[in-house]
Order: structure tokens, then C-alpha cells, then sequence
């Protein structure tokens, strides 16, 4: 399967002047994507997932001067930020204070093109392109993108922000951001990461890899809050260290399909990955997730916690794959996925995958889809409280168990309340709705 | 203040109240007793509200109105509580921000302004310690993790702060050890007063030691097969209920 218009963006993206490093990463990027094409239904990893817009639409290249955007809404004062609208780095909005001694902070052209280590040691090696043909497209395109590096035993107090806007332009466009982010041994660090759009639409493919080496602390809060017309597609690689910590809360608000392939390697003893998530659909909406967890070393634990909140006629899939190997013994794995339906005709898909070559190990998992519990109904309202307050509270209820996660307290408060505010515009219907 | 006449109530079909006649004045309280299965937690549900009960006769009047009319948040609104035999886990909502949500709804239904924070802070502490409810339990989410005494206290710890007209209690004493069961009875002694009245639907007499009834009624198979003061319900306690299934019904009250 293809679509014609992405000839002209890769043609567009080869000529696009780089630094020789990310020329090549280029060209086995292009390599690799017109090998896989786009992905089809008959594919077990894309059973579910509706492309068929992605192949129907006529995509161009980002435009070459950047939409206009006021980024302020999105900007926390605390934090430092990077700022890419349309894929390419925005010097003017982007605000980096002072950072302990050796952390770099940087977009991923300069970094390349000062001859960065971490660029030229991690860029690339983390993500796999071999099924991952959106992976592979965000590589053909690459052009900008976040570096951050925090060297051995290193804490950076206030968190980065990364902040990516796409679609502004007239006609839809391809937006490849690509992130890289290297925690040295002990080191520890907060990223909160924005994909938003205010109007127009865009196929968004981001691509993270981030190492996480021994004994380091990755926080990391990814917001999806783009345009009801864009397709976003996001790869996430994680390999993690001996006694190393990834934490990750998820929230997936926007998009006409917002789907994101996650890997966690565990690959020192002792690590520990938590991956949450929360993600919200009405109308036609389809929010997917794929994760796979994989135990490579001993004494190392994984949980996931997935929860969504479905109305209209959405979609939402879970994939949860843990993969426990041979040497993991000891391995702790637990993964709940649960899905609250507020109209009749929504559906959501969970496939709970695991694979164990161990004997010794744990591993829970456990997926639910189902409607607001009545006796909860009931018992708020004979307590006074309307049915649709009633129903608004337990929602919001069932939703907060994620955004409580947060490690971050003004984006915190910020999630509850505009999550809020999506939950009351949701379509309700059917009995208990 | 609440009058029940010729009410009968099924369930899928199922008919489980089969003709209660009940008047209770505010000032009141009335005992309900009977055994499992004679339709106690039936009539606290349809007292409440729950949608899933059908009234296939009689009716239900509170204060002068037809309270069949009314939605549960309605009758709660109107002064009507029921303190819940098995309290429901309510994961994510705080017990105190639940308790201001339903306190503010029975205010502004009232025409009067929402609490100030200040002023429920102090409400809640006050109530809290009269039910000895650990704090914690105030931040904590509503019945989530709670033990069975805890969850009974916490039932009448929300009825003294919403301060009901008319509470049903149904069977609050169960699973209560004597120590908790004092307390529970103590808070809703408490609140006694001339113009409100109480429900209280028990098994068991050991409760009725510590709450005085002024009337008990004796509910088998869907009937109020005898009604008296409290003497009755020693009665009970020394001969079990069998022997009123061979008596010639008595009704009173």
C-alpha cells in the first residue's frame, strides 16, 4: 500500500541541506519506508488500526517558513523549553536557563552539527526501522528535533518541556519530529513532551529513543492534543540500565487517529519501568497503544496501567505485549488495561500478549471494558448529587487514577481540568451512559 | 412525615412487599425488623429511589407528596437518607469533596448559597469526631479501602453532615463489633430531635439497645405481621421470629 503525495516529500526532505550524519540516516530511512510501504489490515501489528485516511490524503512536505503560532497557552514558567512548530526548531519561543555543567539541552540540527557524541553514538540505534514503517518515514524526513543529555550523576531540577505544533499550514502536512534523550548513570531528569495543533491537520510520526543508564531517573509526561483531522503515529524506544527507573503517564486526547508504538528493553537487573496511560475518543476518533515490554535481565519490574474513556462511535486499542526472557528471572510484570464506554457504539479492542521463557516470574495482567457502575450511580444520587453530575464525578473519577501519576503539579492541574472539559463535550448514549 | 399506603413493590415480576401500611411523625423512631428475606432492604431501596423496583400498588406519601415522583437526588434534596447496608467504594472521589458536591446540590436545591470552605472544613472535622472517624479518612477516596466499621461510620458521619429530615438506616449494626456499633448509635442519638424522624431497619435487637425506638414493626414475607413498642423487639430477641408465623396477624401502628 502506498500514497503517491510521499514521493515528493521524501524527494523534498533529500534535498533538504544536513549534516552528512542525518543525509545518511535519511537514506536508509527512505530506504527502508518504501520497502514497507504503509502498513495494511492483513498485518497482525495493524489488525486494528484504520489507515485508510493516512493513504487517501494528499500530504506535502512541511511548508518552509513556519506557521505562525502563539505558544504561550502551552508555556510553563518553570520549566525550559524547546519549541518546533511544523517539525523545525523555533529559536524565539524556545527558552533554556541555566542547566548544570555538561547537560545539553539542544535541537537535534546544532547538536549534529557540533559534532555531538551522544548524536552520533545514540541517534538511530535505538529505534528498530525493520516493521516500522512510520519509524522509518519519520527517519527518511528527518529534520529537527530535541537532544538532551544529562551526564553521570547529574539532577536537573526543573523539568524540560518539548513542545511540538503541527498542521497550521493550508494543506496537510508531514510532521517528523524525533527526540533523543540520553540519562547518564545516576543521573535523573523530568521531560514533559506536547504534541498540539490548533487548526488545519497533519500526519505526525514523532520518534523518541531514550537511554536510560544505571541508576538514572526518566520522568516523562507525553500530552497528544492535536487537531481532530490529524494522524498521529508516534515510535517510542526505551532501553533501560541496571537499577535504572522510566516513568512515563501518556494522555491522548486529540487526533482523528493517535496511535503509539512503544518498546521498554529492561536490559540491566533490577530496572523499573511504569507506563501509564490515558486516552480519551469520541466522534470517530481511534487512540491505539502498543506496548512491548521486554525482560531481558533478572530482578526487573514492568507495570502498565491503560485506562480509556470511549463515547461516540471511537476506538481504542491496546496491545500489551511482555516479553520475559530466558536469564529475566525474578521478574515482576503487571498490566491492567480498562476501558469505561459511555455510548453504544463505541468499541474498545484489548490484547493482553505475553511471552514467557523464564520459570521464575510474576506477571499479572488484566483488561476490562464496561460502563459507569450503577450502584456507584445510585449511590452518589441518593446522596443528592444529580445523575449527570453523578456521572461527570465518576468519570472524571476513573480518568484521575492516571493523571494522579503526574509528577509534574501544574501540569497535573492543568491535564484534570482540560480533561475535564473534553469529558463534558463527550457523546453519551445507551442505558448508563 | 412519611406514610405508606397499601405499598406493594416487585422486582423482575417478583412481588416482595405485599401491602405495608406505615405512618411515621417527625420525632419518630421506628423499628423494622424481620428475617432475611421478608423484604427490609426492599423497602429501604424504594424508599431511596432505586429505579429498578416497580410499585404495582398503594403509594408513598412524604411531607403531603408523592415521593414515587421524585428522583433519588430529588428525595436526598427533600431531606431523605439512606444509610447504605453495604456502603459503595467510590475509587477517585474524596470523601470530603463527595460530601461538599452533595451538601452544596441539597443547598442550592434549598435556594441558599454554597458552603464556604472554611466553614465546611470546620462542619466536617466536627462531624468527624463526633463518629470518631479517623481523618485520614476525610482526604481518603469515599469507602475505598475502608474496613466494614469504618464504611458504617462513614455512612452516619454523611448523614450527620447533610442533617436529613428522614434517615433510613438499613441495617447499619451488621458486621459492626459492640464497640462501633456504640458509636454509630451514639451519632445518630445525636441527632435526634422533634422534626426528624428515623428508619431503622435492623436483624437483629442488640442495636435497638442502643438506638430507643418508639415503635417497632415486624416485616415478614413482604407484610407487617405485628407492630408494637419496644417490648417487642425484646421479644423477638428471646423468642426469634417463628412463633409470629403462627400467631394470627396483629396490625397496628
Amino acid at each position: 500500500m502506498t500514497n503517491p503525495s510521499f514521493a515528493t516529500i521524501l524527494d523534498t526532505a533529500a534535498a533538504t541541506p544536513a549534516p552528512v550524519l542525518l543525509q545518511e540516516l535519511r537514506g536508509q530511512g527512505r530506504t527502508r519506508f518504501e520497502a514497507l510501504g504503509l502498513p495494511n489490515r492483513r498485518q497482525e501489528a495493524w489488525r486494528f488500526t484504520r489507515l485508510k485516511d493516512i493513504e487517501e490524503t494528499e500530504f506535502s512536505a512541511p511548508p518552509l517558513v513556519p506557521s505562525r503560532i502563539d505558544v504561550t497557552p502551552w508555556r510553563r514558567a518553570d520549566a525550559h523549553a524547546l519549541v518546533f512548530i511544523d517539525g523545525m526548531f523555533s529559536p524565539d519561543f524556545s527558552e533554556v536557563d541555566d542547566l548544570p555543567d555538561g547537560v545539553v539541552v539542544s535541537n537535534l540540527m546544532l547538536a549534529t552539527a557540533s559534532d555531538s557524541e551522544i548524536v552520533k553514538k545514540h541517534l538511530g540505534s535505538l529505534t528498530s526501522l525493520d516493521d516500522q514503517p512510520f519509524a522509518a518515514l519519520n527517519t527518511a524526513v528527518l529534520a529537527d528535533g530535541a537532544v538532551i543529555h544529562v551526564p553521570a550523576g547529574v539532577e536537573v531540577e526543573s523539568p524540560i518541556q518539548l513542545l511540538f505544533f503541527a498542521g497550521k499550514s493550508d494543506s496537510p502536512t508531514v510532521c517528523a519530529p524525533r527526540i533523543l534523550i540520553v540519562a547518564g548513570e545516576a543521573s535523573g531528569v523530568t521531560i514533559e513532551e506536547h504534541h498540539v495543533g490548533t487548526e488545519g491537520s497533519a500526519l505526525s510520526c514523532p520518534v523518541s529513543e531514550i537511554v536510560v543508564e544505571a541508576q538514572a531517573v526518566v520522568r516523562h509526561v507525553i500530552v497528544q492534543d492535536e487537531t481532530p483531522t490529524t494522524q498521529h503515529l508516534a515510535s517510542r524506544h526505551v532501553v533501560m540500565g541496571q537499577g535504572s527507573r522510566y516513568s512515563a503517564q501518556a494522555i491522548s486526547l486529540g487526533g482523528a487517529l493517535a496511535r503509539t508504538d512503544i518498546q521498554v528493553d529492561l536490559a540491566g537487573e533490577d530496572a523499573e519501568a511504569s507506563l501509564d496511560g490515558l486516552y480519551l475518543t469520541d466522534g470517530k476518533q481511534q487512540a491505539d497503544s502498543h506496548l512491548t515490554l521486554r525482560h531481558k535481565a533478572p530482578n526487573c519490574r514492568s507495570h502498565q496501567l491503560y485506562k480509556g474513556v470511549l463515547a461516540g462511535s471511537s476506538r481504542a486499542v491496546f496491545t500489551g505485549r511482555i516479553v520475559v526472557e530466558q536469564d529475566a528471572q525474578k521478574t515482576d510484570s503487571t498490566q491492567s488495561n480498562r476501558n469505561l464506554i459511555l455510548s453504544d457504539d463505541a468499541v474498545a479492542n484489548s490484547n493482553p500478549q505475553l511471552e514467557i521463557f523464564a520459570d521464575d516470574v510474576r506477571c499479572t495482567h488484566g483488561s476490562t471494558v464496561g460502563r459507569l457502575d450503577d450502584d456507584a450511580v445510585f449511590y452518589l444520587r441518593s446522596r443528592g448529587i444529580g445523575r449527570e453530575e453523578a456521572r461527570r464525578l465518576l468519570t472524571l473519577a476513573f480518568a484521575g487514577e492516571v493523571l494522579d501519576r503526574i509528577p509534574l503539579e501544574p501540569l497535573r492541574e492543568e491535564l484534570q481540568q482540560r480533561v475535564s472539559e473534553r469529558l463534558a463535550l463527550m457523546e453519551r448514549s445507551g442505558d448508563g451512559a | 412525615m412519611l406514610q405508606l399506603k397499601d405499598l406493594h413493590v416487585a422486582i423482575g415480576g417478583k412481588e416482595i412487599l405485599k401491602g405495608i401500611d406505615l405512618t411515621v411523625k417527625p420525632g419518630e423512631v421506628h423499628a423494622i425488623m424481620g428475617p432475611n428475606g421478608s423484604g427490609k432492604s426492599t423497602l429501604a431501596s424504594v424508599l431511596a429511589g432505586r429505579d429498578e423496583y416497580e410499585i404495582t400498588r398503594g403509594e408513598i406519601l412524604y411531607s403531603g407528596q408523592d415521593l414515587v415522583e421524585l428522583d433519588a437526588e430529588e428525595r436526598a434534596r427533600e431531606g431523605l437518607f439512606l444509610a447504605f447496608q453495604y456502603p459503595v467504594e467510590i475509587p477517585g472521589v474524596s470523601n470530603t469533596y463527595f460530601l461538599r458536591t452533595a451538601l452544596n446540590a441539597i443547598r442550592t436545591h434549598r435556594d441558599e448559597d454554597p458552603i464556604d470552605a472554611m466553614d465546611f472544613l470546620a462542619l466536617v472535622r466536627d462531624k468527624a469526631k463526633l463518629l470518631k472517624l479517623d481523618e485520614s479518612l476525610l482526604k481518603r477516596p469515599v469507602n475505598h479501602g475502608f474496613s466494614g466499621g469504618e464504611k458504617k461510620r462513614n455512612e452516619i458521619f454523611h448523614m450527620a453532615v447533610l442533617e436529613p429530615r428522614l434517615a433510613i438506616l438499613d441495617e447499619t449494626d451488621s458486621g459492626l463489633d459492640i464497640d462501633a456499633l456504640k458509636i454509630v448509635a451514639e451519632g445518630v442519638n445525636s441527632l435526634r430531635s422533634a422534626d426528624r424522624a428515623f428508619v431503622v431497619i435492623t436483624h437483629y435487637q442488640r442495636l435497638l439497645n442502643y438506638i430507643e425506638p418508639d415503635f417497632v414493626h415486624v416485616l415478614m414475607d413482604g407484610k407487617i405481621v405485628r407492630s408494637g413498642g419496644r417490648d417487642l423487639a425484646l421479644q423477638l430477641e428471646d423468642q426469634g421470629y417463628e412463633w409470629l408465623e403462627t400467631e394470627p396477624a396483629a396490625v397496628g401502628a
